[in-house]
């Protein structure tokens, strides 16, 4: 066990604890501040696979945009209106009937997969290939999310716009 | 250095962990305790007043005293406010501020992680910074504190965007987005610093000057509004919030608030440095390379970036003492209505100049 899978098993066992808290714990503010661990420990994953550009955008999208956006979003409703919200856990059976078959699913697919087992080559660079495979291979794509970004764009501007009566 | 010290202890991790605390110990540290003693005298001096004059010469022991001061505090810690979250609070601050200065190149030989993503991961990492002031502000269980954190994470948010557009549009002229490539870049003279056009030769280089001009100041502005500096310290605004997300802090947990804010204000001054200014590059040449003395070179080096950093800060200074805070409405108006159209047209300015 040399000093990579230390950090791994760190990271997994970050990931996967704060993970489990964001969905057991009843205060919803503490939920999503152990989401930011959760988040951050995958990034952490990323990273030891190398592919550090991916790490970086976890962090940037989700701890710095939507993760803020849910804190906003409960705090300005927890603290100022006098409600406590709490998160509850409901219809139990049916969710782990549910999610055992699909875990039962996904240990099948895991264990029966034939996995490629390769020499793992890190590439130095990451970001200067991944800016020329989105503009080469995958260019409609690219083009399509940044339609998509703009049209919920100009809808949150035109939601919040004032009334002009 | 890195292989350099891997001989002497022949520990790879021993290593790692030694350079990444260096900074910590060498500069944020002594930078802060220089830095509140500046910020005083800067700001005596500016009022015609004398600042600290007791402790020590001319008062420059007034901080060590002061830091002194603080350990001995209590730590109080309000009954109604959420604990564990208050307690971890100016430390994921911290975290948030002094993980920066991982990406920062202070000179040729020591950069913490040569990485070559260094200044994305220097804007994303500094998210942390919000989740840790909105941390604060919650947990306080207190209407200035949580008002205050709620400005300063829109603030922070609303002015990471012209930030990252002046940065890209730097990325897209410099094709890269390592620092220390940036500086290796601008090498050799000021004329080739990329506020001046960069190594670009000609009337090309003429044409890019104002527009760098612009990417410049639309960057120092919306790096003061980051770090929540005067004229946009409106989280904290006395007047109005008594100290905005650190009201309920005492003792050692405020001084890692104060600790925070002054390393954030140089890493952006650094990230201004890196950016425009030639990073560690000497303005002129190397004493060390007329004097064909190796060992003197990154020491200079790493006296540049400091003399550049400490500059920008001192112009934060400056202008904190100089000019009236904003509204919030003002404050978002500047944001949303000047800055990011500017550098937005700045942007493909820049990339067609680039293109040519």
């Amino acid at each position: 066990m040399n000093i990579y899978d230390i950090i791994f098993y760190l990271f997994a066992g970050i990931t996967i604890i704060s993970g489990f808290l964001v969905v057991s714990v009843k205060n919803i503010v503490h939920a999503a501040f152990y989401l930011l661990f959760t988040l951050f420990g995958i990034a952490g994953l990323y990273v030891l696979l190398g592919a550090d550009f991916i790490a970086i955008v976890q962090i940037m999208v989700y701890v710095g945009g939507i993760l803020i956006l849910i804190l906003f979003g409960v705090m300005l409703t927890n603290k100022i209106v006098d409600v406590e919200i709490k998160s509850e856990s409901f219809q139990v059976i049916p969710a782990i009937i549910f999610i055992g078959i699909l875990m039962g699913g996904l240990v099948f697919l895991m264990v029966t997969t034939n996995w490629e087992n390769n020499e793992l080559i890190i590439p130095l660079t990451t970001t200067k290939i991944l800016g020329n495979i989105i503009l080469t291979d995958y260019i409609l794509i690219f083009e399509l999310l940044g339609i998509l970004l703009l049209i919920a764009l100009i809808g949150a501007a035109t939601i919040a716009r004032k009334d002009k009566v | 250095m890195y292989n350099f010290l891997v001989d002497i202890l022949g520990n790879e991790i021993i290593v790692m962990i030694i350079t990444a605390s260096l900074p910590l110990f060498l500069f944020v540290i002594p930078f802060a305790l220089v830095a509140v003693y500046a910020e005083r005298k800067v700001s005596a001096h500016m009022q015609d007043r004398l600042g600290p004059m007791r402790v020590g010469y001319h008062g420059l022991l007034q901080t060590v005293a002061d830091i002194l001061k603080l350990f001995q505090k209590e730590d109080i810690v309000t009954e109604k406010a959420d604990k564990s979250l208050f307690n971890i609070a100016p430390f994921l601050v911290f975290a948030g501020s002094y993980a920066a200065f991982a990406a920062l190149p202070f000179s040729s030989i020591f950069i913490g992680t040569n990485t070559d993503i260094g200044l994305f991961y220097i804007i994303a990492i500094s998210s942390l910074v919000v989740a840790g002031i909105l941390m604060a502000g919650w947990a306080s269980n207190n209407k200035y504190s949580l008002l205050g954190a709620m400005r300063s994470a829109a603030q922070i948010i609303s002015y990471e965007i012209p930030t990252a557009l002046v940065i890209l549009s730097l990325v897209m002229f410099t094709g890269t987005l390592n620092l220390h490539t940036m500086s290796e870049l601008q090498t050799s003279s000021f004329l080739n610093w990329n506020i001046l056009g960069g190594s670009e030769t000609g009337i090309i280089k003429i044409i890019l000057i104002p527009f760098m001009l612009i990417g410049c100041l639309i960057l120092f502005i919306s790096t003061l509004a980051e770090v929540n500096r005067t004229p946009f310290d409106i989280p904290e605004a006395e007047s109005e919030l008594v100290a905005g997300f650190h009201t309920e802090y005492s003792g050692m947990k405020f001084a890692m608030f104060f600790l925070s804010e002054y390393a954030n204000m140089f890493a952006v001054s650094a990230i201004i440095t890196s950016v425009f200014f030639g990073g560690y590059q000497s303005p002129f040449g190397y004493l060390g390379d007329l004097a064909g003395i190796d060992w003197l070179v990154p020491i200079e080096q790493l006296f540049w970036f400091s003399a550049k950093g400490l500059f920008f800060v001192f112009v934060q200074m400056w202008l904190r003492w100089t000019l009236p805070r904003l509204r919030v409405d003002q404050l978002m108006t500047v944001c949303w209505k000047y800055l990011i159209p500017y550098s937005f047209v700045n942007l493909i300015i820049i990339g067609i100049i680039t293109l040519l």
